[in-house]
C-alpha cells in the first residue's frame, strides 16, 4: 500500500473500507483499556483528584498540534505534490482538529477553575490554544467561503503552511508575554516529573485518542471523496438539463424568425 | 530591477492620487484612537497608561484595512495578470508592491503618532517609543496582510474574512510592539530586546510575506 | 467500586461528558453525512446519470 495506490479515489475507498473496521474496533478498546485506567490512578498529591482532567486534557491538546501537522503535509501534497487526494484530506481534517481544539480549551478551563479560582486565566499554554482555535475557524471559513472545492483547497494550503511557521512563533511570543504580565506559573507539570501512576494512563489515553482522530479522519475523507462524486455527477445533470433546454430555445428562436419571416 | 522600481512608483502614485485608499488609512487611525476615550474614560493618566496600546491597536487595524484592496483593484483592471506573467519573479514584485503600499498607507501612521501621542496624553519620550516601534513593526503588519490580500484576490473575498485569517498572525508583532514602547516608556524591562524581537518579527514576515503571496497568486488565479 | 473524585467531581464529570459529547457529535456527524452522500449517489444513479468512466458511481465498499 503506497501513496501512489492511494491516489485513486476509488482504490481509497476500497481499502479505506476494509481498514475502518479494524482502526474503529482497536480504538475503542484502547479507548477502554485508557478509561479504566485513568479511572482508577491515584489521586494528585497537590492537585487530589481534578489530575484526572488531564488524561483528557492532554491528548485533545496533542491532537490540536498533531491535526495541523497533519494538515500541512496534506497541504504540501496539494502545493508540490499536487496528489489528487491531498486537499480531501486537509479539508476533512479541519473540523475534527478544531473540535479537538476546543475539548482541549474546555477541559483545560475545566481544570483551571479548581486551581486558579477562575475558569480562563490568561495562561500561556491555554492562550496558544485559543489562538490555534481561532486559526482553525479561519481555515473552516476558508473553506466555506468558496464554491470551488480545488480554488478553496489551494488557498487553504497556502493558509495551512503560512500557520505551522507562525504557530512556533506565536507561541513563543505569547510564552514571553505571559512571563512578562504574570511571572508565577500556576501550572507546572513537566513532562520527566510525572509520575508512572499517571503517564501510563495519560500515554494510553493520547494513544487511543490518536487513533480515534485517524479513524475519523478516514471516515470523512471517504464521506468527502463522496460529496465530490456528488458534486460532479449534479453539475454533469446540469450541464445536460442546460443542454436540452438550450435545444427548445433554439427551435423556438427559430420558429420565431420563420414566423417574422 | 527598474521594473521593481516602476511598479513601486506606480502604486505609490495610484495610492495617493483621488480614489486612492491610502490617507483614509489615517482618517481611520485617527478615528480610531478618538473613539477609545470615550470608551475608556477621558481620565489622562489612564490613557497614558494605554496609550501604546491603543495607538498599537489603531495601526494594526488601519494598515489591515488598507491592505484590503492591495491586489483586487490590479485583479480587476487586469494589470496582476501582466505581473504575474511579467518576467520578474512574482516574489520580488509581491515585495514591490507591498512595500509601495507601506509607503503610501504605513508611513502616513506613523508621521500621525505624535499628534495621537498628544491627545492620549503621552510624553515626548513615549511617543518617540511608540513611532520608533511602529517604524519597525508596520513593515511586518503590511508583509503579513499581503497573504491574506493574496488570498482574498484568489478566492474573490474580502473584508472579513481576510481579517479572520490575518489578525492571528499578526499577534506576535502586537505582543512585542506594545511590550518595547512599554518597556521604554515605564518597564523595569530593557527596550532593547523586545525591540530587537520586533525587528526579527520583521525580517521573517519579508521573506515568508512576499513567497506565500505569490504562491498564493500562482497557484489560485486561472 | 465507587471512584471518589473529591470536591471537584463536578468539574471532573463534566470535562468527561464534555469530551464523550464532542466525540458522539464527530461520529453522528462522519455517518450521518456518509448516508447523506450514498442516498444522493443512489438518487443520481437512479436518475440515469452515469460516471465517465460508466461505473456506477455507488460503489459498495
Amino acid at each position: 500500500m503506497t501513496l501512489i495506490d492511494l491516489a485513486n479515489p476509488t482504490r481509497f475507498l476500497a481499502l479505506s473500507a476494509r481498514v475502518l473496521p479494524w482502526l474503529a474496533a482497536a480504538t475503542v478498546i484502547l479507548l477502554t483499556i485508557g478509561l479504566y485506567q485513568s479511572a482508577y490512578a491515584p489521586d494528585d498529591y497537590q492537585q487530589g483528584a481534578t489530575v484526572k482532567i488531564m488524561f483528557i486534557h492532554v491528548p485533545n491538546a496533542w491532537l490540536s498540534m498533531f491535526v495541523w501537522g497533519v494538515m500541512s503535509v496534506a497541504s504540501l501534497g496539494t502545493l508540490v505534490w499536487r496528489h489528487p487526494l491531498a486537499d480531501v484530506a486537509a479539508k476533512a481534517a479541519a473540523p475534527i482538529g478544531a473540535s479537538f481544539t476546543f475539548l482541549a480549551l474546555l477541559t483545560g478551563s475545566l481544570w483551571g477553575r479548581p486551581m486558579w479560582g477562575t475558569y480562563w486565566e490568561w495562561d500561556a499554554r491555554l492562550t496558544s490554544v485559543l489562538i490555534l482555535f481561532l486559526m482553525y475557524l479561519g481555515l473552516m471559513a476558508l473553506w466555506r467561503a468558496v464554491e470551488d472545492p480545488s480554488r478553496a483547497a489551494r488557498a487553504a494550503a497556502v493558509l495551512t503552511l503560512v500557520g505551522a511557521i507562525n504557530l512556533p512563533i506565536i507561541k513563543f511570543s505569547v510564552d514571553w508575554w505571559n512571563t512578562l504580565h504574570q511571572p508565577a506559573s500556576v501550572m507546572r507539570m513537566g513532562g520527566s516529573t510525572l509520575d508512572k501512576a499517571f503517564l501510563i494512563p495519560l500515554l494510553v489515553m493520547a494513544v487511543a485518542f490518536t487513533l480515534l482522530f485517524v479513524t475519523l479522519h478516514i471516515a470523512a475523507m471517504r464521506n468527502e471523496i463522496l460529496r465530490r462524486r456528488v458534486r460532479s455527477l449534479q453539475m454533469m445533470q446540469a450541464s445536460r438539463i442546460a443542454f436540452s433546454s438550450d435545444v427548445g430555445t433554439g427551435s423556438r428562436q427559430e420558429n420565431a424568425s420563420k414566423g417574422a419571416a | 530591477m527598474t521594473a521593481l522600481a516602476a511598479l513601486i512608483r506606480r502604486d505609490i502614485r495610484i495610492a495617493l492620487r483621488v480614489g486612492g485608499g491610502a490617507l483614509i488609512g489615517v482618517l481611520f487611525f485617527l478615528t480610531v484612537v478618538v473613539l477609545m476615550p470615550f470608551a475608556v474614560g477621558p481620565d489622562l493618566a489612564q490613557l497614558a497608561r494605554l496609550g501604546p496600546a491603543i495607538l498599537w491597536l489603531g495601526a494594526l487595524l488601519a494598515s489591515l484595512l488598507t491592505l484590503d484592496r492591495l491586489f483586487m483593484a490590479d485583479h480587476e483592471d487586469g494589470s496582476l495578470d501582466l505581473i504575474t506573467m511579467s518576467r520578474t519573479p512574482l516574489e520580488l514584485a509581491c515585495a514591490a508592491k507591498a512595500l509601495a503600499h507601506w509607503l503610501a498607507a504605513g508611513l502616513p501612521l506613523i508621521v500621525a503618532t505624535p499628534v495621537l501621542g498628544l491627545l492620549l496624553n503621552l510624553d515626548m519620550v513615549a511617543t518617540g517609543a511608540v513611532a520608533l516601534t511602529l517604524l519597525v513593526g508596520t513593515p511586518a503588519l503590511t508583509f503579513t496582510g499581503m497573504i491574506g490580500a493574496a488570498l482574498a484576490v484568489t478566492l474573490h473575498r474580502g473584508g472579513l474574512l481576510m481579517a479572520v485569517l490575518v489578525l492571528p498572525l499578526s499577534i506576535p508583532v502586537l505582543i512585542f510592539g506594545v511590550a518595547a514602547s512599554q518597556a521604554a516608556i515605564t518597564g523595569p524591562l530593557s527596550f532593547g530586546a523586545p525591540f530587537s524581537i520586533l525587528c526579527a518579527l520583521s525580517l521573517v514576515s519579508l521573506v515568508i510575506g512576499p513567497f506565500a503571496a505569490a504562491a498564493s497568486l500562482k497557484h489560485g488565479l486561472d | 467500586m465507587m471512584i471518589s473524585l473529591g470536591p471537584y467531581a463536578s468539574f471532573i464529570v463534566t470535562s468527561y461528558a464534555a469530551a464523550a459529547i464532542v466525540v458522539a457529535i464527530l461520529i453522528g456527524w462522519v455517518v450521518l453525512d456518509y448516508r447523506n452522500q450514498t442516498q444522493r449517489l443512489r438518487e443520481l444513479d437512479r436518475s440515469g446519470v452515469t460516471r465517465r468512466s460508466g461505473r456506477s458511481a455507488v460503489d459498495t465498499p
